[in-house]
């Protein structure tokens, strides 16, 4: 089965399998391929039957006149028609994987920028075109652009996910041990073909040890008062720290209180992930999207009882800060045992050393 | 078969052709087979120009790194090769050409119903092609064919022109279809009924919906573009309050359906081609005439398979993929309808004939990595990589260039009256099909690899590929000028050609050839179906077997 899986995947020149995921698609790719290879083969084989046995004979040959019968045009009609479905009851079974992202995952901010991409991780380094996640992990990536759409692409997952300026996307994965190129998939203009990435896929407990190390670095920084970076944002300590600092520089706490108390708008206490009741009877989940939306467009979607007053954040925040505030909001949880968010074993609190 | 306009003052009166004389007559004629043919003059020209700026493209892609041009060159070539290809030379192209010159032939009609918009389409084309040209030339314009926002929002090179240029074309597109929908309504010669129109004309019906349904919101959202642009409201770009999104819902709402209005009018040339040269009724007339309404209907709904990774909804982008394999299956009903036609007919394999076989090939696999697509999982890896442009020029190229070639051939003797060099014909569709394979499935590999689209530079792994495409565009340009060299001998020295060479049963090939200025001397009553071949060809065969 291993080299059948091989065999196929050097016919059709498809890179390696870089998660169980890819393995998944490339089976579906297989099928889609062989039926359609004999299907298209079948039929121009017909014709071309057709065509040597019924040359012209006779300058003035007549020819019958054929109709088919229903039940030929059913057949032909239902058999393409069942085979189709099937395809895409596979093929959609996994889009629904890949756009559901499991609990427990590894969150990576990603940001794409002209030409360049930058990771951030909540409570840990920020880097350049270098993703480092850990293998056999899940790793949920929450997408965005600072200024026109990319496409975060890598070919060995069979994974690709817009970044969009002003809102974020995630999609997620389980990779396994490696290094794999990463590409843009969205033309955005001169360095589009340079602006490439590799994705480095450690096993878990290096990954452990290298995010360790670079948190203590990260938080030497913060105490030397240094910034390590020099973008238009305050990177000083983790994600969340920032996201707490620019919550408050910008205002947002005059209206919304973290501690479940109601004010202007609603509490970010507990907010994050709860169901939300909007003001037009919708409701929806607060996610990153949510969150983030709420942000660039506040009247877009108002909590039910609450009034549409905010001013939009477009522009005045960045994407990154916007993530930083985002993660702020997910961190505030009345079940969480500290103030920090859970991150599963990755995390380790920088303060307490 | 009382469709005979055969009589002598017929043909001594003089043609479409040598009469009247002078330049004048043409440039303000209202004669759609005057018009018909200036199109054909435009369309080429601009497929040669597109056709240049393509191979300027593969030869940039030979090695890795530059090779003859800068990058920002290049984005601006692969700007000008789509716009310039899509606009100005598929949209327009089979209807243009074709459907102007035998939509009234079909119908027993002495013109379309309203010839001077007509005249006005040509220049509506030739205004917007030369604003688009140029303003792309003269600005540089780097966005693609697509004018995806934020990018062209804000990028530095100027947008404007093209749009403007776009827009014009695009009334021009829709005042096309209008006059075929008119005409095909209302000028049905005496025995013409709905089931006993020709399959172009079905297949022309359905196109013509799609141009004046959609159109109009392709020039609303390059007005929005241009105004965003110009104005800086904030329409698209988020950095001003824009839904980037919002853009792609809207071009796509039309671009979607415009790849039908590229690819039926290949559909409706071919169901002529194949009933003339297998000499057979067409198995199937109802499904195949349904079959393009059928995919002119679901063409509007499944826009959405563009946006599978644009962070559109789960359930959305089921929805547009479920529905984009309805598209399939009128597809595939085609192919199958097409195949049983050849059944017991009496084949000729003519040059015409060769390209409904490339056709044909190209379609089934075109149609099937559509099919791929669709399945959403698979898109995921492949959008926007080599393997979409792979596709989309099978279905373009493969499917609709083979179909204007075989339009071509097949009609280029009731055009103007001349035959071409067999020999010379067969040698180029070969070369024609043989190239576009070898320019195309590369594509697909290096689509499987995980290259990009529109990508100046690429790393070395995806080399060998590249050589290989790069190899087949020269075979194929090669081709090209090989049709265009036999066809303009022909039309200067080629063999008198008579009225029906093929001995077709198809209505436009009972008139003279070319044919005459009115058309027919009176109006003609039609009492059979087109293209039944119970009783053998029409009796004026002068050419083939």
């Amino acid at each position: 089965m291993n080299e059948l899986n091989d065999l196929l995947r050097r016919i059709l020149f498809l890179p390696v399998q870089g998660s169980d995921f890819a393995r998944s698609v490339d089976h579906l790719h297989f099928f889609v391929w062989s039926v359609s290879m004999l299907g298209a083969a079948t039929t121009l084989s017909v014709a071309l039957v057709f065509v040597l046995r019924y040359q012209r004979k006779k300058t003035l040959q007549a020819t019958p006149h054929i109709e088919p019968k229903p039940i030929h045009e059913a057949l032909l009609i239902g058999g393409p028609l069942v085979l189709f479905l099937t395809w895409f009851a596979i093929g959609y079974s996994q889009y629904v994987v890949l756009q559901t992202p499991p609990k427990e995952a590894m969150d990576v901010y990603v940001q794409g920028k002209k030409w360049m991409w930058k990771f951030a991780y909540p409570g840990g380094p920020n880097s350049t075109d270098v993703l480092r996640v850990p293998a056999g992990r899940p790793v949920r990536l929450l997408l965005t652009s600072r200024d026109v759409i990319h496409s975060f692409y890598v070919p060995a997952l069979r994974l690709k996910q817009d970044a969009l300026p002003g809102r974020y996307t995630q999609t997620w994965f389980n990779a396994d041990p490696g290094r794999y190129p990463i590409f843009c998939a969205e033309y955005c203009g001169l360095g589009h073909s340079a602006m490439l990435g590799e994705l480095v896929v450690m096993p878990a407990a290096e990954f452990d040890a290298w995010m360790d190390e670079h948190r203590r670095t990260n938080q030497a920084a913060a105490q030397d008062q240094r910034p390590i970076a020099a973008e238009d944002i305050d990177v000083r300590g983790s994600l969340l720290e920032q996201g707490r600092r620019i919550a408050a520089t910008q205002g947002c706490l005059k209206c919304h209180s973290v501690d479940g108390s109601r004010h202007i708008g609603p509490t970010w206490l507990d907010l994050y992930a709860s169901k939300v009741k909007l003001e037009d009877g919708r409701t929806i989940v607060a996610d990153e999207a949510y969150l983030t939306r709420s942000m660039m467009e506040p009247n877009a979607e108002i909590v039910a009882g609450y009034k549409g007053v905010m001013p939009t954040f477009q522009g005045k925040l960045s994407g990154p800060e916007a993530a930083a505030i985002a993660e702020f909001i997910k961190s505030l949880r009345t079940d969480a045992p500290s103030a920090e968010p859970q991150k599963g074993p990755v995390y380790v609190p920088v303060t307490d050393k | 078969m009382s469709l005979s306009p055969t009589s002598d003052a017929v043909y001594n009166s003089p043609n479409y052709l040598t009469a009247p004389t002078g330049i004048r007559s043409w440039l303000l004629t209202l004669d759609h087979k005057r018009i018909g043919v200036m199109y054909l003059a435009l369309v080429v020209a601009a497929f040669a120009l597109g056709g240049f700026f393509a191979l300027l493209l593969r030869l940039e892609l030979l090695t890795p790194g530059p090779t003859v041009m800068d990058a920002m060159t290049y984005n601006r070539m692969f700007t000008l090769h789509g716009v310039i290809m899509i606009f100005l030379f598929m949209i327009p192209a089979i209807p243009g050409v074709f459907g102007n010159f035998f939509l009234p032939l079909m119908l027993g009609a002495q013109d379309v119903a309203f010839p001077k918009i007509n005249l006005l389409t040509v220049y509506l084309y030739l205004i917007g092609a030369t604003i688009a040209v140029w303003g792309m030339i003269q600005g540089g314009t780097d966005t693609g064919w697509t004018f995806y926002t934020p990018y062209s929002t804000t990028t530095v090179t100027t947008l404007s022109p093209v749009l403007l240029g776009a827009f014009i074309l695009g009334m021009g597109s829709i005042l096309t279809g209008l006059n075929f929908i008119v005409t095909i309504h209302t000028l049905r010669a005496p025995g013409i009924s709905w089931m006993r129109m020709p399959l172009f004309v079905w297949a022309m019906y359905a196109t013509s919906i799609i141009q004046v349904l959609a159109t109009p919101v392709l020039g609303m959202t390059l007005l929005l573009v241009a105004i965003e642009k110009t104005f800086g409201f904030g329409i698209f770009d988020p950095a001003r309050g824009g839904d980037p999104i919002l853009f792609q819902h809207l071009f796509w709402f039309y671009s979607h359906p415009a790849v039908y209005i590229m690819v039926l009018p290949a559909m409706a040339v071919i169901s002529e081609v194949v009933q003339t040269f297998a000499r057979k009724n067409m198995y199937g007339y109802k499904a195949v005439a349904f079959s393009s309404l059928g995919i002119a209907f679901v063409g509007f709904f499944v826009w959405g398979h563009h946006l599978f990774t644009s962070g559109q909804s789960t359930f959305a982008s089921g929805v547009f993929g479920v529905l984009s394999m309805f598209v399939g299956i009128f597809t595939a009903v085609k192919v199958f309808n097409w195949t049983a036609t050849l059944y017991k007919g009496a084949i000729q394999v003519s040059t015409p004939f060769v390209y409904f076989l490339g056709f044909l090939y190209f379609l089934i696999f075109g149609g099937l990595t559509g099919i791929a697509l669709s399945t959403v999982s698979l898109d995921v890896h492949w959008q926007d990589t080599y393997f979409v442009v792979a596709h989309f020029h099978f279905i373009m190229v493969g499917a609709t260039m083979m179909a204007f070639l075989a339009a071509l051939h097949y009609w280029w003797p009731k055009m103007f009256g001349r035959m071409y060099s067999e020999r010379w014909s067969l040698a180029a569709s070969l070369l024609v099909i043989l190239g576009f394979n070898a320019t195309f499935i590369p594509q697909f590999l290096l689509g499987n690899m995980g290259m990009p689209r529109r990508y100046y530079s690429y790393p070395q792994q995806f080399q060998s590929l590249n050589v290989a495409s790069t190899a087949g565009a020269s075979v194929l340009g090669f081709g090209f000028v090989l049709v265009l060299v036999y066809l303009v001998a022909s039309f200067f020295s080629g063999r008198v050609a008579g009225p029906n060479p093929w001995g077709s049963r198809g209505y436009e090939w009972d008139t003279p050839s070319p044919p005459n200025l009115l058309n027919f001397p009176e109006t003609p009553v039609i009492t059979r179906g087109p293209h039944e071949y119970q009783d053998g060809p029409s009796a004026e065969v002068t050419h083939g077997h």
